[in-house]
């Protein structure tokens, strides 16, 4: 287990590299350079050029990315063209904003997923199997921006129950998940985030677990008279593991933030800080940022691996 | 033993007795304080080092909050157009000897927050740090963002504790224009911060109005009231003052539906009216602004002045304001009648008969032009509904369009870039702040701002208009000036190097518990006046 676990972190480096290699050439690929967003309009040739020289903008690409990935190994990620401010810094207080969302809306998802997907499993066909199955594609198919903006409205404008956006009144610094009242201003993000994991994980959880209550090893312990609920448990342990991955991309997937939930709740987190950086063409803080995201799904992955060996020996042995 | 303790129970009942006084004394003093939230349109507080990012926004609540420039400007009121004011200089003008240096006399008596000093000296600092390289206060990306003030800077020299001479490089009488944005940090903070900006950065020292609480970067900025502020009639009428980046139109307005900010920029233009509903009060006024296209004057249709004209007399502006919700009026030259410099121009209106008439007489049927616009960014409005409406008022009268859209960033790239990078355009879509005659005029429509070296995208070349500016710059009497700078205006009407379209009025709102705000025609905005109820 330890020598595959190793090997499937050395995996992280050609991920990292080929990742950060696409988005670097993406970059000088788009129109617009890393001194237009720095410069005001009417700034002279020379003055852009100089300014490209004083970042190392002036050199061939490979060149600047070679030095990049010199720099990243030795665990400087640069500062930022934009906020001057150290890129590590920027990347890690984001990421932990947005894991907060990502967390709990997989937390959030998979509960009422794996409720209602073993139900509808059990029950196929029946009107619960309906309900469920329509409320999968109506998870799967809303846009989560236009949810979010509608459950501000309601809930905070309308109803005020609740915070329309930010991190609470002194921001993520002080943000804890045992304080009511900075915890109320993640609930709508957390909704907003898990309505498409929640889709995609109960038409998993469904699959698995109808797939499962119809193996011959499931019929026969119906033969030999187990109760409903022994069966489903039987049924879902085997469906587990494949439920497991399921999830464990979904919280991969969330990680990475969504720019337009982050925007429309002012949630300092990854997809907030991603699509600044895009529009500025701030390049050590886009490549910082993709760079750690890489690492992070990575490290899921690997971990729902491990996690899914455990529930299923079969893993082990492939 | 009794006495003991009763002496303990008399120290007890006194603690808790002062403890309590303590509590409601300082729960007292949280409730007096008196705070403004602001949500902003920026997606992150701007720099708030010395000179920030992020456009005219960045100086609107950083800027002006916690510096001051040599000259500041008078936002007090909202029926006229904002003027230059004296600000950390009281007066400034040529000196009568030599045409090339002016003279700034400093306000004596004022200091910055940390009480270092305002003199020639610290002036000196501050214009050297944005200018010359070689001294160690120097910073190059606040260097960059000055650059388009710098052009015509020579140097700088103390006359004596309280008098600065800034020479030009060529006889420069619109100098002035480049000292309102340039902001004053404390030299005794910079050389504490042994001129590591991002140390700077973590107390950030200047003459204005606020000073620097607190931060959390890319979420809120803090200042307090500097009850010290050398204008008294500026010393900011609430306690606090907390800047919040929103980005999201929907987002700043549910946060003032919702009690999270006071007073917001922008709000969503389909909000407007639930706003009202829940008593917040919407405020509109014109400011320096003009949404229009920068012809390419040089290459395909455009070339032609007649084809110009046709498109500016092509569009309804009317029927923009009332898509627009009325947040917006009609523009037809660069300045409004309203400004000393519109002098005799004569804005265009809608005479789609007239426009189809000029299409015939340059031959251009149907007339394809190729306009590139972004999806978003400083000043555009709302660029893509925009976009459309022009589009098909302009298809009306015979030109065929083809939008192609781009993102802010690569607009700005097209824009600084020039025609000739970019040939395949016949337009490009913009917002001009008009904010003072140099960029309103001078670094767009002058053949030697042309691009890359200036703001004249589609090179645009009137040798009247050239000789105009030079004579404007050369011309001190500032009567004489705006009446050649009138004239400019006149001409660049007549054969415009844009299409005109709208002015923005900048709607903001402010919820039903702020008073006394004053919105001043201008980029920038005196935040001092309002209390928070």
């Amino acid at each position: 287990m330890i020598g595959y676990i190793i090997k499937r972190m050395l995996y992280i480096i050609p991920v990292c590299l080929g990742v950060t290699a696409v988005c670097f050439a993406l970059m000088y690929l788009a129109p617009g350079d890393p001194a237009q967003a720095l410069l005001p309009p009417d700034a002279t040739p020379e003055d852009a050029a100089y300014l490209l020289r004083l970042y190392g903008f002036d050199q061939p690409v490979w060149v600047q990315y070679g030095r990049w990935v010199l720099r990243a190994a030795s665990g400087d990620l640069g500062v930022s063209l934009q906020s001057q401010r150290p890129v590590f810094r920027e990347v890690m207080s984001a990421l932990g904003n947005t894991a907060v969302l990502s967390a709990g809306a997989v937390l959030l998802a998979f509960v009422l997923a794996f409720i209602l997907g073993t139900v509808a499993a059990y029950n196929i066909g029946s009107r619960i199997d309906q309900a469920s199955t329509t409320l999968s594609i109506t998870g799967v198919s809303v846009p989560n921006y236009w949810l979010g903006i509608v459950l501000v409205i309601v809930f905070a404008v309308e109803l005020g129950w609740l915070p329309a956006a930010g991190m609470g009144s002194a921001g993520s610094d002080s943000f804890s998940l045992t304080d009511w009242a900075q915890l109320r201003y993640a609930i709508l993000p957390i909704i907003t985030m898990s309505v498409l994991p929640l889709g995609i994980i109960m038409r998993s959880v469904r699959a698995s677990v109808a797939e499962a209550l119809g193996q011959e090893s499931i019929q026969l312990l119906r033969a030999k008279g187990l109760p409903p609920y022994a069966i489903l448990t039987h049924a879902v342990k085997n469906a587990f593991p494949q439920i497991l991955a399921v999830m464990g991309l979904q919280f991969g997937f969330l990680v990475g933030g969504s720019i337009l939930v982050e925007t429309i709740f002012n949630w300092p987190g990854t997809g907030f800080l991603l699509g600044k950086a895009i529009l500025t063409r701030d390049v050590p803080l886009l490549q910082g940022t993709i760079l750690v995201l890489s690492i992070s799904f990575v490290i899921i992955n690997l971990v729902v691996d491990v996690l899914q060996s455990i529930f299923d020996p079969r893993v082990r042995r492939t | 033993m009794k006495n003991n303790e009763i002496t303990w129970g008399l120290k007890r009942s006194a603690s808790l007795l002062a403890a309590g006084l303590l509590l409601a004394l300082s729960a007292n003093a949280a409730k007096a304080e008196s705070v403004l939230r602001v949500g902003m349109t920026v997606s992150d507080i701007p720099d708030w080092s010395g000179q920030p990012d992020q456009g005219y926004e960045g100086a609107r609540f950083v800027g002006w909050s916690l510096y001051d420039s040599l000259i500041n400007w008078d936002l007090s009121r909202s029926d006229i157009e904002a003027r230059m004011a004296p600000g950390l200089a009281t007066e400034w003008a040529v000196d009568p000897q030599n045409d090339k240096r002016w003279i700034f006399k400093l306000r004596q008596g004022v200091k910055f927050h940390d009480s270092c000093e305002w003199n020639a000296k610290s002036a000196l600092w501050n214009i050297e740090r944005l200018t010359v390289q070689t001294v160690p206060q120097f910073n190059p990306v606040q260097y960059a963002r000055q650059r388009s003030r710098t052009g015509n800077l020579d140097r700088a020299e103390v006359v004596d504790d309280y008098t600065l001479a800034i020479y030009s490089k060529t006889p420069d009488a619109l100098f002035p224009y480049n000292f309102y944005n340039w902001f004053m940090i404390s030299p005794c903070a910079g050389e504490a911060a042994k001129y590591d900006y991002s140390e700077f950065a973590k107390h950030p020292v200047g003459t204005g109005p606020y000073k620097f609480d607190k931060v959390n970067p890319r979420e809120r900025l803090e200042l307090v009231k500097n009850a010290e502020y050398w204008d008294k009639k500026r010393i900011p009428r609430h306690d606090r003052l907390v800047l919040l980046p929103m980005p999201e139109s929907t987002t700043r307005t549910a946060a003032l539906l919702s009690g999270q900010a006071d007073f917001i920029e922008a709000p969503a233009p389909d909000m407007i009216d639930r706003l009202k509903e829940s008593g917040a009060q919407i405020y509109t006024n014109e400011y320096p602004h003009v949404w229009v296209y920068a012809f390419n004057t040089r290459k395909g249709p455009f070339s032609n002045v007649k084809v110009r004209q046709a498109a500016n007399y092509a569009i309804n502006r009317e029927e923009m304001v009332e898509m627009l919700n009325g947040l917006a009026v009609a523009a037809g030259s660069t300045y409004s009648e309203k400004s000393p410099f519109f002098g005799g121009a004569k804005p265009y209106d809608y005479q789609p008969e007239k426009a189809k008439a000029l299409l015939r007489e340059a031959n251009c049927s149907p007339c394809e032009i190729r306009i590139a616009m972004s999806n978003s960014g400083s000043g555009m409005m709302q660029p893509l509904s925009m976009n459309e409406l022009v589009k098909e008022q302009l298809e009306q009268v015979g030109f065929k369009v083809t939008l192609s859209v781009v993102d802010w960033n690569s607009i700005m790239s097209i824009s600084q870039k020039g025609w000739e990078a970019n040939p395949d355009y016949d337009a490009v879509n913009g917002a001009n702040p008009i904010i003072d005659p140099v960029s309103a005029i001078f670094r767009r429509y002058t053949t030697a701002s042309n691009a890359p070296q200036g703001l004249n995208w589609g090179w645009y070349n009137n040798a009247k208009v050239d000789e105009l500016a030079k004579q404007a710059q050369q011309t001190f009497d500032v009567g004489k000036q705006t009446e050649i700078i009138s004239e400019m205006h006149r001409l660049t009407t007549e054969d415009p190097p844009l299409l005109f379209v709208v002015r923005d009025l900048n709607p903001r709102a402010l919820g039903p518990n702020v008073k006394g705000f004053v919105q001043a025609q201008s980029w920038f905005q005196d935040l001092t006046p309002i209390t928070v109820e």
